[in-house]
């Protein structure tokens, strides 16, 4: 990040308008999470934080307009922010307590009225493990957690959010509310957990990026499949923790697991907007450049020895992508690390896969009979995959009675259009005249 | 900061308890209890009588209506309260784990509201 400051700071001297606003964006999007944090600390206040940050950046379009952007932007707005932080905090007599602690910040951080600032000039502690742990507490909802890790970490915008998700505006604010509210009342600790608390806590930290992740990439409802702004989201988010935590192992197999699927986001709609499975898909269009990364994480994880579901899957992934040809694709090596998926972290869902691979590599009778003992106990009847699943390998079996039934089953549970399309083309194949 | 720890548990099942059982999660509360007190985090806390005892009253219109039974009937009952101090919600939770009742009910946390005066003690 230090080195796109630098970049940035090229072009500075070159300051236009546009510039300007262009720097403030790339700053907004880039140094949110980390200026609020330290924000939050301070003040003790996700609201208090808000403001100050909002008027810091209101400060910057109107002084980088003018002046063009200063050489370190990140460094200028947290300057100032502390700064309009410590004026409501003395404006705000019942938070006096925190009073002495915010300004001896806003005193060290050198003014940059007076001396401009240098990359070196200020060095301001990273709190956003606080913040993501605090964002993603086991005591708030998931869907609050997700809600305030992209509001505040991500510097996302109450509108953006509510977009990405589909959902009006008021209902996201609400949501904000109330899990600001709660930290707030409850006293919901604004700490990085204790060791014993940590694997437990961070768990829930992956899970809340890879469901953000899970909703750009298939979006579970609307007129598109994938929601690239969510994927990118997530995957940024990602970074940012293994940027935090680097010695865990799970971080960086999430991550690569988010890059090696995101790698085939352009193959798995066409232009048609129809979703296209992976068998189909046209390889050429993946991303080498996330394909490569994504390997090379995964590489590097497998030497710490600590293998986990998010490594697993990822792996699973890696083989897909070095596969140059669906049919090419090592089967065998895929049920192999689903075996061990199943082993460590068993669920419906991954019992369903499991079965799907096992179809692949042995045919489709014994798919079908792994994928009955995958929906043990009716577990997996309202999943729309499970029902596509079973269609699928009842139709490769000329089945096409009982395919038609699972194809309308699946069609009742999917909300999303590019999935409805996909299944009524599967389901014109299964019949009579075909 | 205090926090309410309200017990829920299924009475039935509480009921389906040898003595020898019943006592031996009565030792292990009071333990907790004379830990917490050495501690300073303990401030009160009881066991309620089963919700065979319990009378609900509402006021309406200045009338008052006293009915038999608890405020709501539920999977859980309320079987008791810890009230105590904790630095934050992860000391509170932290807390309410190690309640014997934990096990095999549900230990709802609730911050009281802070008043501005605190009363002095």
């Amino acid at each position: 990040m230090q080195a796109a400051l630098h970049a940035r700071d090229d072009c500075a001297t070159l300051a236009s308008m546009p510039q300007a606003r262009d720097t403030l964006e790339q700053v907004f999007r880039e140094e949110y999470g980390r200026i609020i944090a330290t924000l939050i600390r301070q003040s003790g206040s996700f609201d208090l934080a808000e403001e100050a940050l909002n008027e810091a950046f209101v400060s910057a379009a109107e002084s980088w307009e003018r002046d063009g952007p200063p050489r370190n932007p990140g460094a200028w707005l947290t300057t100032v922010a502390h700064r309009k932080l410590l004026d409501a905090v003395r404006r705000d007599k019942t938070r006096t307590d925190k009073q002495p602690e915010i300004e001896y910040e806003a005193t060290r951080l050198r003014p940059f009225a007076e001396q401009p600032l240098t990359e070196d000039a200020v060095e301001y502690p990273d709190d956003r493990l606080r913040l993501i742990f605090t964002c993603c507490h086991p005591s708030l909802g998931r869907d609050a957690q997700v809600a305030l890790t992209l509001r505040t970490l991500g510097g996302l915008t109450t509108t953006e959010i509510a977009h990405a998700f589909l959902l009006p505006e008021a209902t996201l604010a609400q949501r904000l509310v109330r899990a600001k509210q709660k930290i707030r009342l409850a006293r919901i600790p604004y700490e990085i957990p204790s060791v014993e608390r940590l694997s437990d806590r961070l768990a829930a930290v992956q899970a809340v990026i890879y469901l953000i992740f899970n909703e750009g990439y298939a979006a579970s409802a609307g007129e598109s499949l994938v929601r690239n702004d969510l994927c990118a989201e997530a995957i940024r988010l990602g970074r940012v923790l293994c940027e935090l935590l680097p010695s865990e192992p799970e971080n960086l197999g999430l991550l690569a697991l988010m890059l090696l699927q995101d790698s085939r986001r352009r193959a798995r709609v066409n232009e048609a907007g129809e979703l296209v499975t992976l068998e189909e898909q046209d390889r050429s269009l993946w991303d080498r450049v996330e394909i490569d990364e994504g390997v090379r994480l995964l590489q590097r994880v497998l030497t710490l020895g600590a293998v986990g579901k998010y490594q697993l899957q990822a792996a699973i992934a890696a083989v897909h992508c070095e596969a140059r040809t669906a049919a090419e694709t090592d089967w065998r090596q895929i049920v192999a690390l689903y075996q061990e998926l199943m082993r460590t972290s068993a669920s419906p869902v991954v019992a369903l896969n499991y079965a799907a691979a096992v179809a692949m590599a042995d045919g489709p009778e014994r798919g079908l009979e792994l994928i009955a003992s995958a929906n043990d106990g009716g577990k997996l009847d309202h999943y729309y995959l499970f029902h596509a699943a079973r269609a699928d390998l009842l139709r490769r079996l000329k089945h096409f009675d009982e395919a038609q039934t699972a194809y309308q089953r699946a069609l009742s549970l999917t909300t999303n259009r590019v999935e409805q399309n996909y299944i009524r083309r599967r389901l014109q194949e299964t019949l009579p005249a075909n | 900061m205090k926090y309410m720890l309200l017990i829920y548990h299924d009475e039935p099942s509480w009921d389906a308890h040898t003595e020898a059982e019943r006592q031996q999660i009565y030792l292990e509360y009071r333990k907790l209890r004379s830990e917490l007190e050495a501690r300073g985090k303990f401030v009160t806390g009881s066991q309620l009588q089963p919700i065979t005892t319990a009378t609900s009253v509402r006021v309406r219109d200045g009338k008052e209506l006293i009915t038999d039974g608890p405020f709501a009937e539920t999977h859980e009952q309320l079987g008791g309260y810890f009230l105590v101090e904790a630095k934050d919600l992860d000391e509170a939770t932290s807390i309410a784990a190690r309640i014997p009742s934990a096990r095999t009910g549900t230990i709802e946390v609730r911050p009281l509201v802070e008043t501005a005066a605190p009363a002095t003690a």
